[in-house]
């Protein structure tokens, strides 16, 4: 079982650094995604997998007698799944203003905060550069 | 079993809850946000005094033992950083008052801020490494809130990068936590460097602390990983700026610090060699970036990653005096850069810009201004007496004593490029005269801030000069609670024990 999920984890983790890479922002974020589910499925692989040994304690004991499947690592995921999903949120939000205000979902095209230097004699251009409206 | 230790994170989230239930009530929300990061101070300093006296504390929340609980630790460092961290709310929320505008207000800037430091005061006090990744989304949920908060397009540029380069940095912390999980089976800190004293799997460990330098490499802003700050930080107002500035990758510091002493301690001659060469090439670019900039904000920004390779070369050096040194230096540069912020949002309400070819005359018609600039400006470049001279003093000197000359010789040579830096904003927007293209000679609706507002704006610039002063003159004692911070920080043994032996 190991192997097999390490492998998933894997193609996983490629694959979204490979999405994080490219230029078009919806496409990175989607890729911050699944790289958050590869290192949740890296976290319930690494906190030892277990099958058929629920963590029940028999009646009139007061810990479990025998191995118990570890609970912990599955709390983590659970948490670990929450937060990311507030996160994802939040990032669809903040691309879909990016996209209505800056007009373009490609990286590229996104230099509000930092122009482009256009490679006049410095003082001049730096005049012209900044000026927020706030 | 100490109930101090919950009072900085309660105190915080309280007043948030407090400012959320009277959303409509924008002075109420003012007040008890300047209220609550008072009482904070009052706690915090609390807790310094008790740590100072009594050694480490420790408290388990719901009374769960040690490894199965998550444990909120104090040791000094910590609770010096949790000290500023206090000092700085007061005086950003009271800078807050004259600088934010009511929208951003309405839209609920002072419960995010308390929020904020919530979080950061969490992960400064957390002794277990998966609540320390929470305190850190604690942290960035609100921070990117804060960032964006207005919706100006630049904001959103920035917050744009700002958002997927931190995302990613938690995904690598979280996969680092999970390895470490899976090598300890523990994510109480003192437990994991307890089961690692004697681990035969040094070369995993090591591999999963290269996780974890680059996660928090990247939170804190090293060399190459520090892209997105300059790109970022000057977007916001400069209230949200100066607490940025002054704490986020000061946290990420932090959190370097306390894994690269108490856990990641196996194999110091690879990790913190590898550390040494990180903080060299982190100042130099840092500085040189600094020089290529005109406008204050980004020139500050990009000072703020100058002056994370002193700590960073600091912690490589790790001997007591640099430790205590990378302290003291954490604790100036908060106090240093935020008051220099804020010092450039004053001189922006008074001569409309935050550039330098567009300000001028401040010298000559704001002397008080000029004079807190001055001391900040001297204590960030290094000049003696104030707090930056001792600072890089105290770590150049344990740089000296273990021979790593030519990483002193780069450092000197960056502390040097930054006075040029002050140097060059102290000519352009102080001594020069002013332009005639300033927008506020162009603009004939132009209103000097009202008394109130101005009352609010100097009074933590003043408050905070005045702490550099008195840090810089009169730092003897100071430096003996330091080097207390550093001891407890060289011998993990005193944490372990705190922790897992009441």
């Amino acid at each position: 079982m190991e192997p097999l999920l390490a492998i998933v984890i894997g193609i996983l983790v490629a694959l979204s650094i490979y999405l994080i890479l490219r230029k078009n922002l919806v496409r990175i974020v989607i890729g911050i995604v699944i790289l958050s589910n590869a290192v949740n499925l890296l976290i319930f692989t690494l906190g030892r997998l277990d099958r058929g040994m629920p963590p029940l304690i028999p009646a009139g004991e007061s810990v479990p007698v025998e191995a118990f499947a570890n609970p912990l690592p599955q709390a983590l995921v659970l948490t670990a799944i929450v937060i990311g999903f507030g996160l994802f949120a939040f990032a669809l939000v903040l691309t879909y203003r990016a996209y209505t205000e800056l007009g373009s979902v490609n990286v590229d095209d996104m230099r509000v905060a930092e122009p482009a230097y256009k490679g006049e004699e410095l003082p001049e251009t730096a005049i012209t550069q900044e000026e927020d409206k706030s | 079993m100490n109930d101090l230790l919950i009072y900085p994170l309660l105190i915080p989230v309280m007043t948030a809850a407090l400012a959320l239930i009277f959303f409509k009530n924008r002075d109420f929300q003012r007040w008890i946000n300047v209220i609550g990061s008072a009482a904070l101070v009052g706690a915090s300093a609390l807790l310094l005094y008790s740590v100072n006296n009594d050694g480490i504390q420790v408290l388990q929340p719901g009374n769960w033992e040690a490894p199965f609980g998550i444990s909120l630790v104090a040791d000094l460092f910590s609770a010096l950083m949790v000290m500023i961290t206090g000092i700085k709310a007061l005086a950003v929320s009271i800078y807050s008052l004259g600088d934010m505008d009511e929208r951003r207000e309405s839209f609920g800037f002072h419960s995010l801020f308390q929020i904020l430091i919530f979080g950061v005061n969490g992960a400064f006090l957390t002794g277990d490494l998966f609540n320390l990744y929470v305190w850190f989304e604690v942290m960035l949920i609100t921070s990117f809130v804060l960032l964006s908060l207005g919706n100006d397009k630049s904001q959103l540029d920035g917050a744009v990068k700002y958002v997927v380069i931190n995302l990613f940095s938690s995904l690598v912390f979280l996969s680092g936590v999970g390895i470490m999980y899976g090598i300890t089976g523990t994510l109480n800190l003192a437990a994991m460097a307890d089961a690692l004293q004697d681990t035969e799997h040094t070369g995993l460990v090591i591999t999963a602390s290269m996780m974890f330098l680059v996660s928090f490499g990247i939170k804190s802003a090293v060399f190459p990983l520090f892209f997105w700050l300059p790109a970022s930080y000057h977007t916001p107002p400069i209230t949200v700026t100066a607490i940025f500035g002054a704490l986020l990758t000061k946290v990420g510091v932090y959190s370097l610090v306390r894994m690269f002493t108490l856990v990641f301690t196996q194999d110091i001659g690879y990790t913190h060699t590898i550390l040494l060469w990180i903080s060299v090439p982190t100042m130099v670019v840092g500085v040189l970036g600094a020089a290529s900039q005109y406008d204050v904000r980004k020139i500050l920004s990009f000072h703020i990653v100058s002056q994370i390779g002193y700590m960073i070369m600091g912690l490589a050096f790790f001997t007591k005096i640099a430790l205590a040194g990378v302290i003291y230096y954490i604790l100036h540069n908060i106090l240093a850069k935020t008051n220099l912020f804020l010092v450039a949002g004053i001189a922006r309400k008074y001569v409309g810009s935050y550039h330098l070819s567009k300000l001028g005359g401040i010298y000559k018609a704001y002397p008080l201004l000029s004079a807190m600039f001055a001391i900040s400006a001297i204590s960030l470049a290094g000049l003696p007496p104030l707090t930056g001279f001792w600072a890089k003093y105290t770590v150049i000197y344990a740089g000296l004593e273990i021979g790593e000359w030519v990483v002193i010789g780069f450092a000197l040579a960056v502390g040097l490029m930054t006075l040029f830096s002050m140097t060059k904003i102290w000519m352009g927007a102080y001594w020069s005269p002013l332009p005639d293209e300033a927008p506020v000679v162009a603009d004939k609706n132009y209103k000097e801030p009202t008394e109130g507002q101005k009352f609010a704006l100097f009074f933590p610039v003043i408050l905070i000069a005045g702490l550099i002063v008195i840090l810089g003159i009169f730092g003897e004692p100071f430096f003996s609670m330091l080097f207390d911070a550093a001891d407890q920080l060289l011998d993990p043994s005193m944490y372990i024990n705190a922790v897992l032996n009441p």
